[in-house]
């Protein structure tokens, strides 16, 4: 068969006329596609049926009305679920969730950078049991971890004790917006760390050694080399950071002391107390609409650097 | 996107409207034409949708081998989370609602009648239990359990002298003095409730004036609020983590009674008055074993079963033929068992309809 | 090909990311190690340490709930993360050495469950089985269980697994398939001999993101579960209520001991398949 997308035609006895390869040309392309198509099939339906269809759902709720006992009704359909919206107290609870999430990604960059990195630069059998042990916590149930920092963090714990211990009075880190921090960093740091890891795994070491032979220092070699080239892995890292921690309300409720309010769970406020379900699902589309374009930007820009 | 993709998911969506606008309709109540006898079960499996926590589980036990009944439990955190499951049609045969949840349903055609002569021992229930204003007759709902809401309070921090009143949470010249603030509810209606009655309003004001000044009052109190939290209210207290908590009575009873120092804590309802709510057996509509969740109900209601239930989670019972089996400790609590006169200030939540929505909006605000 | 040339063994930014690494790791553990300690606490309140027992795993044992609950995790979670194992890996590799119609369209539904709000998808999904059991439930008395538990973490599974193995795919150039092509390979067996192997540390790397992603998922699982469903995760949530007591710290515990085991298993039955001097 011949190989697909660069030039075929060649190995053939005859001598083939122009209008012979562009013919082979697209029958190739046509049976790619139709393979390719074949191969995409189960996931494209599987998210058709159970992700897109169940959305489409919610965004029609969006629209829909608010009975007198909460239930949604389907009927009367309006945009003023939209129009809350533009309240101030969205745009508040929004900045403040992006806030944190930016926040957190950049801690989560900068601490998993130069993990990944030392990790990536291991022997083989040692990278493996490193990763390893990178995901073994998470493997642990997210709220009693996140239960155990609270512990950590309370009045009589740990770092209270040390700090008394030096003559310093009661330390409570819980309930403050750096207990948040911690318990966001702590919980996504494996999203950040694996693509950083297979990117810079993946990369051709050879490069960096040819720019030491030219009088490269180490640093200028890493400014100039690795870090572009692991630029994939750095966008992926953040996005999948990024957009849990814009949404997390669990882990800020628990260490945080749920004192301000935040965008995942004012959603759910809507959903659960409110039972505004119009409004929820208003918000939902919203954050969702925002944050696609926002990852494919994101994302768009950062294969370009690559 | 290509069009023609785009196409297609427009017509996802089209036709996912037209099925959701279609399938609105209730089923028609498949366990409602059933007669029950008393004692009778019609089923292997009991589908309990319950609290967590709520149930001793001995007692559980004691009703599976009773009946032959093989009891699946489920829980649940809120009564809304609840509600979406059975809207969505997710068949169980016995919750537990509260209050004003139990109206909701009532008028979303949601729950089945009881049918009182299947469960004879419902004459042990008070007689303010009979005909409560959520459900008038007690054609749908069985009370299984009911208490307050108030405060926990740590003694040697606040010192034993103190007015019990919400200025312990909301009067933030006094909680600036207290050493690890204090915990307060994350429930719209619960802490908007308190702060209405603080101000001397009804819990139930419907009155976007009165949300506004009882949000103020949040507002202004939040600095020494080290928490919203419906979850570890009790567990900060006896942990020393706050000063005063904001909670529901047993479970802060239970937290206080198994510390290391039950002296140094006390449970108080402040005199402004506050929340009694009352937890409901309800059946639902589709439910396939009704009967046999008749006879759980029955199981439950029974004097001696009763009071095991209370022993075990320290609310207080609406057993009146249980308190001769109910720990006197527990009965001659007030807070567990108000006097009649601090009852009257005290009320319970209803759901104000179209006005419901504004709870958690003052409530977003205040915390904002 | 080695990586000694980018840093300097024994350079002073060697030793610098040795012991920041270091860090990272106590930080990682930290809490794992307070959380093992505390199982094995006397006092059922598991902040205030007591005395040392072993009464909670004993408990656990007895617990019908909580075994129910880690039965019914385990079983979602190992079907959710094969089934979204292999659609995501295909889904993976049509995006990347394919082009074909609605290549686009895949993409961006591709994104979709990862940028989605927890509670948004919970909801989604409870109105979704609503409506379909509505209209087909009937003929097959289907309802609310581990089956929509699992198809859910599906759904948001199969999008994580693409990422990562669309990451490795897009590392690897297509040279070497085309090598076995020019070889006379025909396109599977290509795949298998060539891409498969060399993508497998992604599929990997996806299928225990997908493991730990629905170990966790309390959200959408407690939305769209039904009687007797409870997974461990909602399960815990619940008990939050009432305090965690050290049951669960042990049931966690020993959950950890089992995944690790697991792993140090696979471990070494991969380096036991693989000779011993060829590179990743």
């Amino acid at each position: 068969m011949a190989s697909v997308g660069d030039g075929g035609g060649e190995g053939l006895s005859e001598a083939p006329t122009q209008r012979d390869r562009d013919a082979l040309e697209r029958s190739a392309e046509r049976a790619d596609s139709k393979r390719g198509l074949l191969v995409a099939l189960p996931a494209y339906a599987y998210l058709a049926l159970f992700f897109a269809i169940p959305f489409a759902i919610v965004f029609v709720y969006s629209f829909a009305t608010r009975s007198r006992t909460g239930r949604t009704v389907l009927e009367d359909w309006n945009f003023d679920s939209y129009a809350r919206l533009g309240d101030p107290i969205v745009r508040e609870i929004a900045l403040r969730s992006l806030t944190l999430a930016v926040i957190t990604t950049v801690i989560c960059l900068l601490a998993s950078y130069p993990f990944a990195y030392y990790i990536a630069t291991r022997r083989p059998a040692i990278r493996n049991l490193l990763l390893v042990l990178v995901m073994i916590p998470f493997w642990s149930n997210f709220l009693v971890r996140t239960y155990a920092w609270r512990v950590l963090l309370g009045n009589s714990g740990p770092i209270s004790q040390i700090s008394q211990f030096f003559g310093g009075e009661e330390v409570r880190v819980l309930f403050t917006n750096t207990a948040v921090l911690i318990g966001l960093v702590y919980g996504y740091l494996p999203f950040m760390v694996l693509p950083l890891y297979a990117a810079l795994e993946r990369m051709d070491w050879n490069l960096v050694e040819a720019a030491r032979d030219l009088y490269a220092s180490g640093w200028t070699a890493f400014r100039r080399i690795t870090l572009p080239l692991s630029m994939p892995g750095v966008v992926a890292g953040s996005i999948l950071v990024f957009i849990p921690s814009l949404g997390a309300y669990v882990t800020p409720a628990l260490l945080g002391g749920a004192r301000t309010t935040l965008l995942g769970d004012y959603i759910v406020g809507q959903f659960l107390s409110a039972r505004n379900w119009p409004y929820g699902s208003a918000l939902s589309v919203t954050v969702m609409v925002v944050m696609l374009i926002a990852a494919i930007a994101y994302f768009r820009a950062g294969a370009k650097t690559a | 996107m290509k069009s023609s993709s785009l196409r297609r998911l427009a017509a996802f969506a089209a036709v996912s409207l037209v099925v959701a606008a279609c399938g609105g309709g209730d089923d028609a109540a498949d366990g409602g034409d059933v007669t029950c006898e008393a004692g009778v079960t019609d089923a292997d499996t009991l589908n309990f949708y319950n609290w967590s926590e709520y149930i001793d589980p001995d007692l559980i036990a004691a009703f599976e081998e009773e009946s032959g009944v093989d009891v699946v439990e489920s829980f649940y955190e809120s009564n809304e989370a609840m509600l979406a499951q059975i809207q969505a049609g997710v068949t169980y045969d016995l919750i537990v609602p509260s209050d004003y949840m139990v109206g909701i349903m009532i008028e979303e055609g949601l729950l089945m009648p009881i049918q009182k002569d299947a469960v004879p021992n419902i004459s042990n229930l008070a007689s303010e239990f009979a005909s409560p204003a959520y459900d008038e007759g007690g054609e749908y709902s069985v009370a299984y359990q009911w208490g307050t809401t108030g405060l926990g309070v740590n003694l040697s921090i606040v010192g034993e002298d103190f007015a019990p009143s919400w200025s312990l949470i909301f009067d933030p010249e006094l909680t600036a003095g207290y050493a690890g603030g204090v915990s307060v509810l994350d429930d719209p209606r619960e802490t908007m409730g308190a702060a209405l009655k603080y101000l001397g309003y009804s819990l139930n004001e419907a009155s976007t004036d009165a949300l506004q000044e009882a949000a103020d009052l949040i507002a202004a109190a939040k600095d020494n609020i080290a928490t919203f939290d419906s979850d570890q209210y009790d567990e900060a207290l006896v942990t020393g983590e706050v000063a005063v908590s904001h909670g529901y009575s047993g479970n802060m009873l239970v937290a206080i009674w198994e510390s290391d120092d039950p002296d140094n804590y006390a449970y108080v309802i402040p005199e402004e008055g506050g929340t009694l709510w009352v937890d409901n057996m309800t059946i639902p509509t589709d439910s396939e074993a009704p009967c046999t969740a008749h006879a759980f109900i029955d199981f439950l209601l029974d004097a001696e079963n009763g009071a095991a239930l209370t022993n075990w989670n320290y609310y207080a019972s609406p057993n009146e033929a249980a308190e001769e089996f109910i720990l006197p400790e527990i009965l001659e609590d007030e807070t567990i068992y108000p006097s009649d006169e601090l009852r009257d200030r005290l009320e319970i939540i209803a759901d104000t309809g179209d006005f419901e929505i504004n709870f958690e909006d003052y409530f977003a605000q205040a915390k904002n | 090909m080695t990586v000694s040339a980018a840093i300097r063994p024994k350079s002073p930014i060697e030793r610098l990311l040795a012991s920041n690494s270091w860090l990272v790791f106590a930080f990682l553990y930290l809490p794992i190690l307070l959380l093992i300690g505390f199982s094995f606490n006397e006092n059922r309140n598991v902040g205030i340490w007591t005395g040392f027992s072993t009464r909670w795993y004993g408990e656990m044992f007895q617990n019908t709930e909580v075994m129910r609950a880690l039965r019914n995790t385990l079983i979602v979670a190992v079907v959710s993360t094969v089934v979204s194992t292999i659609l995501g890996t295909m889904a993976a590799i049509a995006m990347e050495r394919f082009r074909f119609r609605g290549r686009g369209t895949l993409d961006g539904l591709l994104y979709l469950p990862i940028i989605i709000p927890d509670v948004t998808m919970a909801v989604m999904m409870l109105l979704f089985f609503a409506q379909a059991f509505d209209l087909i439930g009937g003929f097959f008395r289907l309802n609310f269980g581990l089956g929509t538990i699992a198809l859910s973490h599906i759904a948001f599974n199969i999008s994580f697994v693409a990422v990562v193995v669309r990451a490795r795919l897009s590392r690897l150039d297509g040279a070497l398939e085309e090598a076995a092509a020019d070889l006379y390979a025909d396109r599977w067996q290509a795949f298998r001999r060539v891409t498969l192997p060399l993508i497998m540390p992604g599929v990997a790397g996806g299928a225990l993101l997908a493991l730990t992603l629905s170990l966790d998922d309390v959200v959408v699982t407690s939305f769209v579960s039904g009687p007797g469903s409870t997974t461990l995760p909602v399960y815990v949530f619940g008990l939050v209520r009432r305090g965690v007591t050290p049951l669960i710290n042990a049931v966690s515990t020993v959950m950890l001991v089992a995944s690790m085991l697991l792993v140090g298993v696979s471990l070494l039955f991969q380096r036991g398949n693989r000779p011993p001097d060829q590179e990743e």
